[in-house]
């Protein structure tokens, strides 16, 4: 009973593994609820903005802010939110295809990649496949706040100015349900004018104090307020995400479980029906 | 015309108000500001202060923002806060608490001490404070 005893022992490591990963995937499983609350409470204020800046982008300012000047392009910025553990499933490498199928495309037009990550996944996975990583924020944890991601926003918002880059792209999953995130790539710099048949006619804002002081600063929590709002809805998709991957495996490990005690029985009994004719045999010949 | 307009108030983290208002006030950076029906297209930047929303039927509603902006639209008001909490919930004693605190670090500037944090710490409990007294002067009566 040499091989029985070795199943034994395979199936009960299997066991183990099998209950660590469904603890994780409980433990997911109430931290998604939660990440998907933080992430409803933080919808209207980034919906909001986004009109806001819409309806800036729309009128006919007498003040065009550098951050709504279309330039050539040359180079541009991604800023990559991406989770700080792994473990789970495919969620971050489908964003680092979707990213890398962006950033070829640009290749080809000759426009060169500057990338700040936002998780530690993100910038692990571009320091060793190569990309050019100017900043990086991680460990955010399950509660990130929106002051977190200031540096980083910072980073590109500087380079934007300073023309180093020409366009701003925010990649991040997006949430559509429990079973389904999609990786997302989304343009925030320049801004593009809202599509509002409404706001097409000649009218500006009062701005108080003046147009450019105020600008610059709305612009800038703008522009915080979606890639915070992109960390939250990736930290939902995280948990979403592990959630099945761990459930997934709590299955496979119980379809192994099973077969190795096929297997073990198997054995045992051979090994039981083996002896049992030794015996006969054995008193036959006496 | 019309007698009421929507209004919106939200923070980065939460969604504070929204709903049919007849007026408001708020703390702008070039001083307080009243917004009725019908009110130009505005875009300004706000600092810490109340907001005083009154309702369709006179009743009124305080909230206190740490600082924000304030749009409006034709027939609607958005709010974007920094942080938005309702005034009920500002609570005096830490907000008098946090003002003394930073009066105290203004008199005793030390080498590494930031006098802009201090300021602005300074300013929002003062405001805090200032909606306070709006509050207890509503329900006072």
């Amino acid at each position: 009973m040499a091989a029985g005893k070795e199943i034994r022992n395979q199936i009960g490591s299997i066991k183990n593994t099998q209950k660590i990963t469904s603890a994780m995937e409980m433990v997911a499983a109430s931290k998604m609820r939660k990440a998907q609350d933080r992430m409803q409470l933080g919808k209207p204020y980034a919906t909001n903005i986004r009109n806001v800046v819409s309806h800036i982008a729309a009128s006919s300012a007498e003040y065009k802010h550098i951050y709504m000047e279309e330039r050539e392009v040359k180079r541009i910025g991604y800023i990559l939110v991406s989770t700080d553990r792994g473990l789970c499933g495919g969620l971050n490498i489908n964003l680092f295809k979707a990213m890398i199928n962006s950033m070829k495309a640009w290749h080809d037009e000759g426009a060169e990649v500057d990338i700040c990550t936002v998780g530690s996944k993100g910038a692990a996975f571009f320091n060793s496949y190569g990309g050019n990583v100017v900043g990086a924020v991680r460990n955010l944890g399950d509660r990130p706040s929106a002051e977190d991601v200031v540096g980083a926003v910072k980073v590109m918002l500087d380079s934007f100015g300073n023309g180093e880059i020409d366009k701003l792209f925010l990649v991040g999953n997006e949430f559509v349900n429990t079973m389904t995130q999609s990786p997302t790539i989304h343009q925030l710099l320049p801004l593009n004018p809202a599509e509002d048949e409404a706001m097409k006619h000649h009218w500006d804002y009062l701005y108080e104090p003046d147009a450019k002081e105020l600008l610059d600063g709305l612009l800038t929590r703008y522009i915080e307020s979606q890639v915070y709002q992109a960390v939250v809805e990736n930290n939902a998709c995280e948990q979403a995400a592990r959630m099945i991957a761990m459930k997934s495996a709590t299955d496979n490990a119980g379809d192994i479980i099973d077969e190795l005690q096929l297997i073990y029985n198997k054995a045992r009994q051979a090994a039981i029906t083996q002896e049992l004719s030794e015996i006969v045999s054995g008193a036959a010949a006496v | 015309m019309a007698t009421s307009f929507h209004c919106d108030i939200a923070s980065a983290e939460n969604s504070i108000f929204s709903g049919e208002v007849e007026s408001l006030v708020a703390a702008g950076s070039l001083g307080d500001l009243g917004i009725y029906p019908g009110h130009a297209p505005l875009l300004t930047a706000l600092i810490p202060g109340p907001v005083r929303l009154v309702m369709a039927g006179g009743e009124e509603d305080i909230y206190y923002v740490s600082g924000g902006f304030l749009e409006v639209q034709p027939g609607k008001v958005n709010i974007l806060a920094d942080t938005a909490i309702r005034a009920d919930d500002v609570d005096e004693a830490t907000a008098e608490k946090a003002r003394q605190e930073a009066e105290t670090a203004i008199a005793n500037q030390d080498a590494e001490f930031e006098y802009s944090r201090a300021a602005s710490q300074l300013a929002e409990a003062a405001a805090q404070i200032r909606t306070i007294q709006q509050l207890r002067k509503k329900l006072g009566g």
